[in-house]
């Protein structure tokens, strides 16, 4: 099964990365974009056919190695077979 | 005494330190492999600065899975002395030696330049040799150094006098215009509750000789010789307690300035 894992910068911390590419689309003239958040994303091949394996795999590979709990937040989905 | 530099692949500032704690300090000093299960025998351990394992997930985040670093945190935990610079304080941030998190600089640049940084304590076994308020003029050289912490983790901090060193100008004082990378609080150097693990953006491997053009960073490591030399003395002592809780700080620098 293939898990997606979505990891991102808590609300509460500021993105310099994201705050400098909605002023580049501003200055391209997307005046209605309000903010820019960016993140990481990583998609995991797993050698299991049950969805509530992968997820619980997935969740602990993010808890330990691709989220940094003090900053990041993330966000899993699991698909395929 | 016996410094331990640990060395990952991708440290590049190891030999700066082995140069400094064996060459201008006379001390004795090993590299120990990131691979290695011991110690060695040190009495104190540095984290270099460098790219850990290359860094491409987070700065400091593969390193923590180093098989040395069990024998570190175990190092640690006795209250040996154990100092992260650059990368290494990253890494000690990654492992939860010392709490907080790294993000990018604000202004998304790699810095590398001297900066003024304030001591604001001296109860650390790497700052016992300096003034509390003395200005020190240290290079930087990162992208990764704009240090945070959730409030309430911060409030802790600074009610534990665990900010070592603060970015500063060279009279002092705090403002964001001194502030290199957008580190809250001016933080540039901190300890863990204990006080005996500190970790600094600043280089004071590269500021120890004055053929390098200046020698502050010298300090850093009169302190840790010292402090292992006055192994009796009332001040050791103090050190390798948790802090008191019950002690404040106002939230404003010498001057009168908020941070």
């Amino acid at each position: 099964m293939r898990a997606r894992v979505f990891v991102t910068l808590k609300p509460s911390v500021f993105d310099p990365q994201g705050r400098t590419i909605v002023d580049a689309l501003h200055s391209l003239g997307y005046h209605n974009v309000s903010d820019v958040r960016q993140g990481k994303y990583f998609e995991l091949d797993l050698a299991t056919t049950e969805r509530a394996q992968a997820e619980k795999l997935a969740a602990d590979i993010a808890d330990k190695v691709l989220a940094n709990p003090v900053i990041e937040t993330y966000r899993i989905e699991v698909d395929g077979s | 005494m016996r410094f331990g530099i640990v060395v990952f692949p991708g440290s590049n500032c190891d030999e700066d330190a082995f140069h400094a704690a064996s060459s201008v300090f006379g001390q004795e000093a090993e590299y120990l492999w990131h691979k290695d299960a011991d110690l060695k025998g040190a009495d104190v351990l540095i984290l270099p600065g460098g790219f850990a394992h290359g860094d491409y997930l987070r700065t400091g985040a593969m390193a923590r899975f180093s098989p040395i670093m069990g024998p570190v945190q175990a190092f640690a935990e006795r209250g040996g002395p154990v100092l992260g610079i650059c990368n290494g304080f990253q890494i000690l941030l990654e492992a939860g030696l010392l709490p907080g998190a790294m993000l990018r600089n604000t202004g998304l640049k790699y810095r590398c330049e001297h900066v003024h940084l304030r001591v604001e304590q001296t109860d650390t076994p790497f700052t016992s040799a300096a003034r509390e308020g003395q200005v020190l003029k240290i290079p930087i050289g990162h992208g990764e150094g704009n240090y945070f912490a959730p409030p309430g983790m911060l409030q802790t901090l600074e009610a534990n006098r665990q900010v070592i060193l603060r970015y500063t100008d060279a009279a002092g004082r705090v403002g964001e215009a001194w502030n290199p990378n957008g580190s809250v609080n001016a933080i540039a150097a901190l300890c863990n509750n204990a006080r005996n693990v500190v970790g600094m953006m600043p280089h004071p491997e590269r500021a120890c000789e004055a053929l390098l053009g200046g020698v502050d960073g010298r300090v850093i490591f009169e302190s840790i010789v010292a402090t292992f030399r006055g192994a009796e003395s009332p001040a050791l002592h103090a050190m390798g307690r948790p802090a008191k809780d019950s002690v404040e700080r106002p939230a404003q620098d010498s001057v009168g300035r908020p941070f």
